[in-house]
Protein backbone atom coordinates (compact mmCIF):
# COMPACT_ATOMS: atom_id res chain seq x y z
CA UNK A 1 0.00 0.00 0.00
CA UNK A 2 2.78 2.38 0.90
CA UNK A 3 4.46 1.47 -2.38
CA UNK A 4 1.31 2.16 -4.35
CA UNK A 5 0.95 5.55 -2.72
CA UNK A 6 4.50 6.53 -3.42
CA UNK A 7 4.32 5.61 -7.12
CA UNK A 8 1.10 7.58 -7.39
CA UNK A 9 2.82 10.56 -5.81
CA UNK A 10 5.68 10.17 -8.23
CA UNK A 11 3.25 10.07 -11.16
CA UNK A 12 1.56 13.19 -9.86
CA UNK A 13 4.92 14.82 -9.56
CA UNK A 14 5.97 14.04 -13.12
CA UNK A 15 2.51 14.91 -14.40
CA UNK A 16 2.59 18.33 -12.77
CA UNK A 17 6.12 19.30 -13.66
CA UNK A 18 5.75 17.81 -17.11
CA UNK A 19 2.82 20.14 -17.71
CA UNK A 20 4.89 23.06 -16.43
CA UNK A 21 7.72 22.14 -18.80
CA UNK A 22 5.28 22.09 -21.74
CA UNK A 23 3.78 25.35 -20.54
CA UNK A 24 7.24 26.93 -20.37
CA UNK A 25 7.96 25.84 -23.94
CA UNK A 26 4.59 27.20 -25.08
CA UNK A 27 5.03 30.51 -23.30
CA UNK A 28 8.42 30.97 -24.96
CA UNK A 29 6.91 30.12 -28.35
CA UNK A 30 4.09 32.69 -28.02
CA UNK A 31 6.24 35.86 -27.75
CA UNK A 32 8.69 34.40 -30.30
CA UNK A 33 5.82 33.91 -32.73
CA UNK A 34 4.79 37.54 -32.23
CA UNK A 35 8.34 38.64 -33.04
CA UNK A 36 8.15 36.31 -36.04
CA UNK A 37 4.85 37.82 -37.15
CA UNK A 38 6.37 41.28 -37.04
CA UNK A 39 9.35 40.04 -39.06
CA UNK A 40 7.01 38.42 -41.58
CA UNK A 41 5.21 41.75 -41.96
CA UNK A 42 8.53 43.37 -42.81
CA UNK A 43 9.15 40.72 -45.48
CA UNK A 44 5.69 41.46 -46.92
CA UNK A 45 6.54 45.13 -47.09
CA UNK A 46 3.87 46.21 -44.61
CA UNK A 47 6.37 46.99 -41.87
CA UNK A 48 9.13 49.36 -42.93
CA UNK A 49 12.76 48.36 -42.51
CA UNK A 50 15.00 51.23 -43.58
CA UNK A 51 18.21 51.28 -41.56
CA UNK A 52 19.73 54.71 -41.13
CA UNK A 53 22.84 55.81 -39.28
CA UNK A 54 20.97 58.44 -37.26
CA UNK A 55 17.98 56.25 -36.57
CA UNK A 56 20.11 53.43 -35.24
CA UNK A 57 22.24 55.68 -33.08
CA UNK A 58 21.96 55.52 -29.30
CA UNK A 59 18.94 57.49 -28.12
CA UNK A 60 20.29 60.27 -25.96
CA UNK A 61 18.22 63.40 -26.60
CA UNK A 62 20.02 64.13 -29.83
CA UNK A 63 23.45 64.30 -28.27
CA UNK A 64 26.27 61.91 -29.15
CA UNK A 65 27.28 59.61 -26.33
CA UNK A 66 30.72 60.52 -25.02
CA UNK A 67 32.83 57.55 -23.98
CA UNK A 68 31.59 54.02 -23.47
CA UNK A 69 28.05 53.27 -22.39
CA UNK A 70 28.90 50.37 -20.13
CA UNK A 71 29.87 52.25 -17.00
CA UNK A 72 31.27 51.07 -13.76
CA UNK A 73 28.75 50.79 -10.98
CA UNK A 74 28.67 52.65 -7.74
CA UNK A 75 29.77 50.53 -4.80
CA UNK A 76 26.36 50.92 -3.10
CA UNK A 77 24.83 48.36 -5.47
CA UNK A 78 27.12 45.61 -4.22
CA UNK A 79 26.29 46.45 -0.61
CA UNK A 80 22.60 45.95 -1.20
CA UNK A 81 23.24 42.86 -3.29
CA UNK A 82 25.15 41.28 -0.40
CA UNK A 83 22.41 42.16 2.08
CA UNK A 84 19.87 40.69 -0.31
CA UNK A 85 21.78 37.41 -0.58
CA UNK A 86 22.01 37.14 3.22
CA UNK A 87 18.28 37.56 3.76
CA UNK A 88 17.21 35.54 0.75
CA UNK A 89 19.24 32.55 1.88
CA UNK A 90 17.63 32.94 5.29
CA UNK A 91 14.24 32.70 3.63
CA UNK A 92 15.19 29.42 1.96
CA UNK A 93 15.52 27.95 5.44
CA UNK A 94 12.42 29.66 6.77
CA UNK A 95 9.94 28.35 4.20
CA UNK A 96 10.08 24.62 4.99
CA UNK A 97 9.89 25.50 8.67
CA UNK A 98 6.87 27.75 8.10
CA UNK A 99 5.05 25.10 6.06
CA UNK A 100 5.20 22.60 8.89
CA UNK A 101 5.05 25.02 11.82
CA UNK A 102 1.44 24.15 12.75
CA UNK A 103 2.61 20.77 14.04
CA UNK A 104 6.07 21.70 15.34
CA UNK A 105 7.12 21.81 18.98
CA UNK A 106 8.52 24.58 21.15
CA UNK A 107 12.06 23.53 20.23
CA UNK A 108 11.52 24.49 16.59
CA UNK A 109 10.18 27.89 17.65
CA UNK A 110 13.23 28.64 19.80
CA UNK A 111 15.58 27.29 17.16
CA UNK A 112 14.15 29.61 14.53
CA UNK A 113 14.04 32.53 16.95
CA UNK A 114 17.80 32.11 17.52
CA UNK A 115 18.44 31.85 13.77
CA UNK A 116 16.37 34.92 12.87
CA UNK A 117 17.76 36.72 15.93
CA UNK A 118 21.33 36.40 14.67
CA UNK A 119 20.29 37.82 11.31
CA UNK A 120 18.34 40.63 12.97
CA UNK A 121 21.51 41.47 14.88
CA UNK A 122 23.40 41.67 11.59
CA UNK A 123 20.63 43.85 10.16
CA UNK A 124 20.75 46.18 13.18
CA UNK A 125 24.55 46.37 12.82
CA UNK A 126 24.18 47.31 9.14
CA UNK A 127 21.66 49.99 10.11
CA UNK A 128 24.00 51.33 12.81
CA UNK A 129 26.90 51.41 10.35
CA UNK A 130 24.70 53.43 7.94
CA UNK A 131 24.95 50.69 5.31
CA UNK A 132 21.20 50.79 4.72
CA UNK A 133 21.46 54.30 3.33
CA UNK A 134 21.93 54.92 -0.34
CA UNK A 135 24.62 57.58 -0.01
CA UNK A 136 27.76 56.46 1.79
CA UNK B 1 -11.88 3.75 -22.12
CA UNK B 2 -8.62 1.87 -22.43
CA UNK B 3 -7.85 1.73 -18.76
CA UNK B 4 -7.01 5.37 -18.32
CA UNK B 5 -7.68 6.59 -14.86
CA UNK B 6 -7.51 10.07 -13.40
CA UNK B 7 -7.46 10.12 -9.63
CA UNK B 8 -10.23 12.58 -8.60
CA UNK B 9 -8.33 13.28 -5.39
CA UNK B 10 -5.07 13.77 -7.28
CA UNK B 11 -3.44 17.03 -8.14
CA UNK B 12 -5.16 17.46 -11.51
CA UNK B 13 -8.24 15.25 -11.25
CA UNK B 14 -10.20 17.90 -9.39
CA UNK B 15 -10.14 20.28 -12.33
CA UNK B 16 -13.50 19.66 -14.08
CA UNK B 17 -12.45 20.91 -17.51
CA UNK B 18 -9.21 18.95 -17.39
CA UNK B 19 -11.07 15.79 -16.35
CA UNK B 20 -13.66 16.23 -19.11
CA UNK B 21 -11.11 16.67 -21.90
CA UNK B 22 -8.95 13.89 -20.50
CA UNK B 23 -11.84 11.43 -20.39
CA UNK B 24 -13.05 12.28 -23.89
CA UNK B 25 -9.56 12.11 -25.38
CA UNK B 26 -8.78 8.87 -23.55
CA UNK B 27 -11.42 7.03 -25.62
CA UNK B 28 -9.27 7.14 -28.73
CA UNK B 29 -5.78 8.06 -27.57
CA UNK B 30 -3.17 6.58 -25.24
CA UNK B 31 -3.27 7.86 -21.68
CA UNK B 32 -0.22 10.11 -21.76
CA UNK B 33 -1.36 11.79 -24.97
CA UNK B 34 -4.80 12.44 -23.51
CA UNK B 35 -3.08 13.94 -20.49
CA UNK B 36 -0.92 16.22 -22.65
CA UNK B 37 -3.86 17.28 -24.83
CA UNK B 38 -6.01 18.14 -21.83
CA UNK B 39 -3.08 20.12 -20.45
CA UNK B 40 -2.51 21.92 -23.76
CA UNK B 41 -6.14 23.06 -23.94
CA UNK B 42 -5.93 24.51 -20.45
CA UNK B 43 -2.60 26.16 -21.29
CA UNK B 44 -3.98 27.84 -24.41
CA UNK B 45 -6.95 29.15 -22.44
CA UNK B 46 -4.58 30.41 -19.77
CA UNK B 47 -2.21 32.15 -22.19
CA UNK B 48 -5.10 33.80 -24.01
CA UNK B 49 -6.67 34.86 -20.73
CA UNK B 50 -3.46 36.45 -19.49
CA UNK B 51 -2.65 38.29 -22.73
CA UNK B 52 -6.24 39.42 -23.24
CA UNK B 53 -6.36 40.41 -19.59
CA UNK B 54 -3.22 42.47 -20.08
CA UNK B 55 -4.93 44.27 -22.98
CA UNK B 56 -8.01 44.95 -20.85
CA UNK B 57 -5.84 46.21 -17.99
CA UNK B 58 -3.95 48.55 -20.34
CA UNK B 59 -7.27 50.01 -21.51
CA UNK B 60 -8.80 50.14 -18.03
CA UNK B 61 -5.73 51.74 -16.51
CA UNK B 62 -5.67 54.51 -19.09
CA UNK B 63 -9.38 55.15 -18.72
CA UNK B 64 -9.13 55.22 -14.94
CA UNK B 65 -6.05 57.45 -15.01
CA UNK B 66 -7.99 59.76 -17.29
CA UNK B 67 -10.79 59.93 -14.77
CA UNK B 68 -8.39 60.52 -11.89
CA UNK B 69 -6.67 63.31 -13.78
CA UNK B 70 -9.93 64.95 -14.82
CA UNK B 71 -9.67 64.09 -18.51
CA UNK B 72 -11.30 61.52 -20.76
CA UNK B 73 -8.67 58.96 -21.74
CA UNK B 74 -8.84 56.83 -24.91
CA UNK B 75 -12.45 56.96 -26.13
CA UNK B 76 -12.38 56.98 -29.93
CA UNK B 77 -11.95 53.41 -31.03
CA UNK B 78 -14.87 51.18 -30.10
CA UNK B 79 -17.36 51.65 -27.27
CA UNK B 80 -15.64 53.64 -24.48
CA UNK B 81 -12.41 53.17 -26.40
CA UNK B 82 -12.40 49.48 -25.54
CA UNK B 83 -10.75 48.49 -28.82
CA UNK B 84 -7.78 50.75 -28.14
CA UNK B 85 -5.43 47.85 -27.20
CA UNK B 86 -6.08 46.23 -30.59
CA UNK B 87 -5.29 49.50 -32.34
CA UNK B 88 -2.12 49.81 -30.27
CA UNK B 89 -1.01 46.30 -31.15
CA UNK B 90 -1.77 46.78 -34.86
CA UNK B 91 0.24 49.96 -34.83
CA UNK B 92 3.19 48.60 -32.87
CA UNK B 93 3.47 45.38 -34.88
CA UNK B 94 3.78 47.39 -38.11
CA UNK B 95 6.39 49.76 -36.69
CA UNK B 96 10.00 49.47 -37.72
CA UNK B 97 11.99 47.30 -35.38
CA UNK B 98 15.13 49.24 -34.45
CA UNK B 99 18.14 47.62 -32.81
CA UNK B 100 20.71 50.33 -32.07
CA UNK B 101 24.30 50.03 -33.26
CA UNK B 102 26.57 48.46 -30.70
CA UNK B 103 23.73 46.59 -28.99
CA UNK B 104 24.01 42.91 -28.16
CA UNK B 105 21.44 41.74 -30.70
CA UNK B 106 20.69 38.32 -29.22
CA UNK B 107 20.29 39.54 -25.64
CA UNK B 108 18.33 42.58 -26.85
CA UNK B 109 15.84 40.34 -28.64
CA UNK B 110 15.66 37.78 -25.84
CA UNK B 111 14.47 40.31 -23.23
CA UNK B 112 10.80 40.65 -24.27
CA UNK B 113 10.60 36.88 -24.68
CA UNK B 114 11.95 36.26 -21.18
CA UNK B 115 9.62 38.84 -19.65
CA UNK B 116 6.47 37.48 -21.27
CA UNK B 117 7.46 33.86 -20.69
CA UNK B 118 8.20 34.34 -16.98
CA UNK B 119 4.88 36.13 -16.54
CA UNK B 120 2.94 33.37 -18.30
CA UNK B 121 4.66 30.52 -16.48
CA UNK B 122 4.05 32.15 -13.11
CA UNK B 123 0.29 32.18 -13.73
CA UNK B 124 0.27 28.38 -13.99
CA UNK B 125 -0.32 27.86 -10.27
CA UNK B 126 -3.00 30.52 -9.61
CA UNK B 127 -6.36 28.93 -8.76
CA UNK B 128 -9.05 30.80 -10.70
CA UNK B 129 -11.87 28.85 -9.09
CA UNK B 130 -12.18 25.79 -6.90
CA UNK B 131 -9.63 23.26 -8.28
CA UNK B 132 -9.26 25.29 -11.48
CA UNK B 133 -5.56 25.88 -11.98
CA UNK B 134 -3.21 24.44 -14.54
CA UNK B 135 -1.29 22.76 -11.74
CA UNK B 136 -1.74 23.26 -8.03
CA UNK B 137 1.87 22.67 -6.99
CA UNK B 138 2.55 21.88 -3.35
CA UNK B 139 5.33 24.52 -3.48
CA UNK B 140 3.15 27.11 -5.24
CA UNK B 141 4.31 30.19 -3.30
CA UNK B 142 7.97 29.30 -3.79
CA UNK B 143 7.36 28.61 -7.49
CA UNK B 144 5.78 32.03 -7.99
CA UNK B 145 8.58 33.81 -6.16
CA UNK B 146 11.21 31.93 -8.15
CA UNK B 147 9.66 32.44 -11.58
CA UNK B 148 8.61 36.05 -11.10
CA UNK B 149 12.13 37.06 -10.04
CA UNK B 150 13.31 36.13 -13.54
CA UNK B 151 12.01 39.59 -14.46
CA UNK B 152 14.95 41.24 -12.73
CA UNK B 153 17.35 39.28 -14.94
CA UNK B 154 15.39 40.33 -18.02
CA UNK B 155 15.43 43.98 -16.96
CA UNK B 156 19.15 43.98 -16.34
CA UNK B 157 19.78 42.25 -19.66
CA UNK B 158 17.71 44.96 -21.34
CA UNK B 159 19.80 47.70 -19.81
CA UNK B 160 23.08 45.97 -20.52
CA UNK B 161 22.29 44.99 -24.11
CA UNK B 162 20.86 48.34 -25.23
CA UNK B 163 24.21 50.15 -25.45
CA UNK B 164 22.53 53.16 -23.90
CA UNK B 165 23.48 54.91 -20.70
CA UNK B 166 19.94 55.77 -19.72
CA UNK B 167 18.93 52.16 -20.15
CA UNK B 168 21.81 51.05 -17.94
CA UNK B 169 20.86 53.62 -15.29
CA UNK B 170 17.31 52.36 -15.34
CA UNK B 171 18.39 48.74 -15.20
CA UNK B 172 20.75 49.37 -12.29
CA UNK B 173 18.05 51.16 -10.36
CA UNK B 174 15.46 48.55 -11.23
CA UNK B 175 17.62 45.67 -10.03
CA UNK B 176 18.52 47.49 -6.81
CA UNK B 177 14.83 48.09 -6.12
CA UNK B 178 13.73 44.62 -7.19
CA UNK B 179 16.19 42.68 -5.05
CA UNK B 180 15.66 44.94 -2.05
CA UNK B 181 11.89 44.59 -2.09
CA UNK B 182 12.13 40.86 -2.70
CA UNK B 183 13.16 40.43 0.95
CA UNK B 184 10.17 42.02 2.75
CA UNK B 185 7.75 40.50 0.24
CA UNK B 186 9.10 37.02 0.84
CA UNK B 187 9.15 37.54 4.61
CA UNK B 188 5.56 38.80 4.64
CA UNK B 189 4.39 35.72 2.76
CA UNK B 190 5.89 33.54 5.51
CA UNK B 191 3.06 34.58 7.82
CA UNK B 192 0.52 33.46 5.24
CA UNK B 193 2.28 30.11 4.81
CA UNK B 194 2.46 29.56 8.58
CA UNK B 195 -1.26 30.12 9.14
CA UNK B 196 -2.30 28.11 6.07
CA UNK B 197 0.21 25.34 6.85
CA UNK B 198 0.87 24.85 3.16
CA UNK B 199 2.58 26.51 0.22
CA UNK B 200 -0.07 25.34 -2.25
CA UNK B 201 -2.23 28.27 -3.35
CA UNK B 202 -5.35 26.10 -3.37
CA UNK B 203 -4.80 25.17 0.28
CA UNK B 204 -4.09 28.79 1.18
CA UNK B 205 -7.48 29.81 -0.25
CA UNK B 206 -9.23 27.02 1.65
CA UNK B 207 -7.49 28.07 4.88
CA UNK B 208 -8.95 31.58 4.66
CA UNK B 209 -12.10 31.18 6.73
CA UNK B 210 -11.26 34.79 7.61
CA UNK B 211 -9.54 36.59 4.70
CA UNK B 212 -5.86 37.04 5.47
CA UNK B 213 -5.88 40.79 4.87
CA UNK B 214 -7.82 40.96 8.14
CA UNK B 215 -5.81 38.27 9.92
CA UNK B 216 -2.47 39.75 8.86
CA UNK B 217 -2.96 43.39 7.87
CA UNK B 218 0.75 44.02 8.27
CA UNK B 219 1.68 41.30 5.79
CA UNK B 220 -0.94 42.64 3.39
CA UNK B 221 0.48 46.16 3.64
CA UNK B 222 4.07 44.99 3.13
CA UNK B 223 3.08 42.74 0.22
CA UNK B 224 1.13 45.51 -1.50
CA UNK B 225 3.96 48.03 -1.13
CA UNK B 226 6.61 45.49 -2.11
CA UNK B 227 4.71 44.32 -5.14
CA UNK B 228 4.14 47.83 -6.46
CA UNK B 229 7.92 48.24 -6.24
CA UNK B 230 8.51 44.89 -7.97
CA UNK B 231 6.20 46.02 -10.77
CA UNK B 232 8.10 49.31 -11.08
CA UNK B 233 4.91 51.21 -10.46
CA UNK B 234 4.48 54.61 -8.90
CA UNK B 235 5.52 55.60 -6.23
CA UNK B 236 8.47 53.26 -6.78
CA UNK B 237 9.00 53.80 -10.52
CA UNK B 238 12.51 55.32 -10.51
CA UNK B 239 13.54 52.57 -12.93
CA UNK B 240 11.57 54.20 -15.72
CA UNK B 241 11.27 57.72 -14.40
CA UNK B 242 10.32 59.62 -17.56
CA UNK B 243 11.52 62.98 -16.35
CA UNK B 244 14.99 61.71 -15.42
CA UNK B 245 16.10 58.83 -17.62
CA UNK B 246 13.69 58.82 -20.61
CA UNK B 247 12.10 55.38 -20.23
CA UNK B 248 14.68 53.51 -18.19
CA UNK B 249 15.65 50.04 -19.27
CA UNK B 250 13.34 49.97 -22.31
CA UNK B 251 14.47 53.27 -23.78
CA UNK B 252 15.80 51.64 -26.96
CA UNK B 253 12.89 49.28 -27.49
CA UNK B 254 10.41 49.96 -30.25
CA UNK B 255 7.79 48.21 -32.30
CA UNK B 256 6.71 44.72 -31.35
CA UNK B 257 9.39 44.35 -28.68
CA UNK B 258 8.09 47.42 -26.90
CA UNK B 259 4.57 45.99 -27.19
CA UNK B 260 5.70 42.74 -25.59
CA UNK B 261 7.43 44.56 -22.73
CA UNK B 262 4.32 46.66 -22.13
CA UNK B 263 2.15 43.53 -22.27
CA UNK B 264 4.42 41.92 -19.68
CA UNK B 265 4.09 44.97 -17.43
CA UNK B 266 0.30 45.19 -17.63
CA UNK B 267 0.05 41.41 -17.38
CA UNK B 268 2.29 41.67 -14.34
CA UNK B 269 -0.17 44.06 -12.72
CA UNK B 270 -2.96 41.60 -13.49
CA UNK B 271 -0.94 38.66 -12.15
CA UNK B 272 -0.01 40.44 -8.93
CA UNK B 273 -3.62 41.48 -8.38
CA UNK B 274 -4.64 37.86 -8.86
CA UNK B 275 -1.96 36.88 -6.37
CA UNK B 276 -3.23 39.42 -3.83
CA UNK B 277 -6.75 38.13 -4.35
CA UNK B 278 -5.57 34.55 -3.80
CA UNK B 279 -3.28 35.10 -0.86
CA UNK B 280 -5.06 37.83 1.09
CA UNK B 281 -8.65 38.23 -0.18
CA UNK B 282 -9.62 34.53 0.00
CA UNK B 283 -9.39 33.94 -3.79
CA UNK B 284 -12.39 32.17 -5.24
CA UNK B 285 -14.21 31.88 -1.92
CA UNK B 286 -17.25 34.17 -2.04
CA UNK B 287 -20.26 34.98 0.08
CA UNK B 288 -22.52 32.57 -1.84
CA UNK B 289 -22.26 29.74 -4.36
CA UNK B 290 -18.91 28.01 -4.82
CA UNK B 291 -19.58 27.51 -8.55
CA UNK B 292 -19.42 31.28 -8.92
CA UNK B 293 -15.80 31.17 -7.72
CA UNK B 294 -14.43 32.61 -10.97
CA UNK B 295 -16.67 35.67 -10.53
CA UNK B 296 -15.48 36.36 -6.97
CA UNK B 297 -11.91 35.85 -8.14
CA UNK B 298 -12.36 38.32 -11.00
CA UNK B 299 -14.00 40.92 -8.77
CA UNK B 300 -11.19 40.66 -6.23
CA UNK B 301 -8.55 40.84 -8.97
CA UNK B 302 -10.07 44.01 -10.37
CA UNK B 303 -10.23 45.49 -6.88
CA UNK B 304 -6.46 44.90 -6.74
CA UNK B 305 -5.89 46.54 -10.12
CA UNK B 306 -8.05 49.50 -9.14
CA UNK B 307 -5.97 49.86 -5.99
CA UNK B 308 -2.74 49.93 -8.03
CA UNK B 309 -4.12 52.55 -10.43
CA UNK B 310 -5.40 54.60 -7.54
CA UNK B 311 -1.98 54.52 -5.87
CA UNK B 312 -0.32 55.42 -9.16
CA UNK B 313 -2.50 58.47 -9.70
CA UNK B 314 -2.22 59.67 -6.11
CA UNK B 315 1.37 59.47 -4.93
CA UNK B 316 4.39 61.29 -6.37
CA UNK B 317 7.54 59.40 -7.21
CA UNK B 318 10.04 58.73 -4.43
CA UNK B 319 13.76 59.28 -4.84
CA UNK B 320 15.96 56.20 -4.99
CA UNK B 321 17.47 56.76 -1.54
CA UNK B 322 13.98 57.20 -0.10
CA UNK B 323 12.87 53.97 -1.73
CA UNK B 324 15.80 52.13 -0.18
CA UNK B 325 15.04 53.67 3.21
CA UNK B 326 11.39 52.63 2.96
CA UNK B 327 12.43 49.08 2.10
CA UNK B 328 15.22 48.40 4.58
CA UNK B 329 14.12 50.54 7.52
CA UNK B 330 10.33 50.45 7.23
CA UNK B 331 9.07 47.34 5.46
CA UNK B 332 11.79 45.02 6.79
CA UNK B 333 11.02 45.61 10.50
CA UNK B 334 7.30 45.46 9.73
CA UNK B 335 7.63 42.08 8.08
CA UNK B 336 9.74 40.78 10.97
CA UNK B 337 7.15 42.01 13.46
CA UNK B 338 4.45 40.29 11.44
CA UNK B 339 6.45 37.06 11.38
CA UNK B 340 7.10 37.12 15.13
CA UNK B 341 3.54 38.03 16.12
CA UNK B 342 1.93 35.46 13.81
CA UNK B 343 4.32 32.73 14.93
CA UNK B 344 3.59 33.34 18.62
CA UNK B 345 -0.16 33.55 18.04
CA UNK B 346 -0.20 30.32 16.07
CA UNK B 347 1.91 28.62 18.72
CA UNK B 348 -0.46 29.55 21.55
CA UNK B 349 -3.81 29.33 19.72
CA UNK B 350 -3.49 26.04 17.81
CA UNK B 351 -5.09 22.92 19.26
CA UNK B 352 -3.39 19.58 19.93
CA UNK B 353 -3.54 18.44 16.30
CA UNK B 354 -2.11 21.74 15.09
CA UNK B 355 -5.30 23.12 13.54
CA UNK B 356 -6.60 26.68 13.78
CA UNK B 357 -10.34 27.23 14.10
CA UNK B 358 -12.25 30.20 12.68
CA UNK B 359 -12.52 31.64 16.20
CA UNK B 360 -8.71 31.49 16.48
CA UNK B 361 -8.42 33.46 13.24
CA UNK B 362 -10.80 36.12 14.60
CA UNK B 363 -8.70 36.36 17.79
CA UNK B 364 -5.61 36.84 15.62
CA UNK B 365 -7.45 39.55 13.68
CA UNK B 366 -8.36 41.35 16.89
CA UNK B 367 -4.70 41.32 18.01
CA UNK B 368 -3.07 42.00 14.65
CA UNK B 369 -4.99 45.07 13.53
CA UNK B 370 -3.88 47.20 16.53
CA UNK B 371 -0.36 45.76 16.18
CA UNK B 372 -0.34 46.80 12.52
CA UNK B 373 -1.56 50.32 13.22
CA UNK B 374 0.90 50.88 16.05
CA UNK B 375 3.94 49.45 14.27
CA UNK B 376 3.23 51.29 11.00
CA UNK B 377 2.82 54.52 12.94
CA UNK B 378 6.00 53.90 14.96
CA UNK B 379 8.32 52.96 12.10
CA UNK B 380 6.76 55.62 9.90
CA UNK B 381 7.67 58.16 12.57
CA UNK B 382 11.24 56.80 12.72
CA UNK B 383 11.93 57.04 8.99
CA UNK B 384 10.27 60.45 8.83
CA UNK B 385 12.81 61.67 11.38
CA UNK B 386 15.59 60.09 9.33
CA UNK B 387 14.52 61.58 6.02
CA UNK B 388 14.09 65.04 7.56
CA UNK B 389 17.57 64.82 9.14
CA UNK B 390 19.37 63.66 6.04
CA UNK B 391 17.71 66.23 3.77
CA UNK B 392 18.80 69.01 6.13
CA UNK B 393 22.43 67.84 6.29
CA UNK B 394 22.79 67.25 2.54
CA UNK B 395 21.25 70.60 1.72
CA UNK B 396 23.88 72.22 3.92
CA UNK B 397 26.71 70.12 2.48
CA UNK B 398 26.07 70.75 -1.21
CA UNK B 399 23.49 72.46 -3.37
CA UNK B 400 23.07 69.28 -5.43
CA UNK B 401 20.38 66.89 -4.23
CA UNK B 402 22.42 63.84 -3.36
CA UNK B 403 20.98 60.42 -3.97
CA UNK B 404 19.42 61.23 -7.31
CA UNK B 405 22.39 60.20 -9.40
CA UNK B 406 22.67 56.46 -9.15
CA UNK B 407 25.54 55.38 -11.31
CA UNK B 408 28.53 57.64 -11.18
CA UNK B 409 29.49 58.39 -14.74
CA UNK B 410 33.12 57.41 -14.97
Amino acid sequence: MARGQSTEMLEDYFGQYGLIAIFLALSIIVPCSMLGASYALSRLGIRPARPDAVKHDTYECGVQTIGGTWNRFQFRYYMFAILFVIFDVEVVFLYPWATKFLTLELFALIEMAVFVGILLLAWAYAWRKRDLEWQG
Amino acid sequence: MNGCHLDPQGALGGNPLFALIFNVAAYVLPCWLAFVIAGLVIMLILINAVLLGAAIVSWGERRLLGRFQNRVGPNRWGPFGALQPIADLAKLITKEDIIPYGADRLAFTAVPVIMVASLLVATAVIPFAKDVALVDLNVGVLFILAVSSLTSIAIFTAGWASNNRYALFGAGRAVAVLISYEVPVVLSLLGVVIVAGSMSLGDIVVAQAVPFFLVQPLAFFVFLAGMSAELNRTPFDVAEAESEIIAGYHTEYSGIKFALIQAAEFGGALFVSGLIATLFLAGWAGPVADWLGWLWFLIKTFIGIFLFVWIRSTFPRLRLDQIMTVCWKFLMPLSFINLAVVTLEVYFLRDASGALSTADLWIMTAINIPVAVVSIAFFGWIIRQKVRDSSRTTAAASPVVRGVSTIEVG
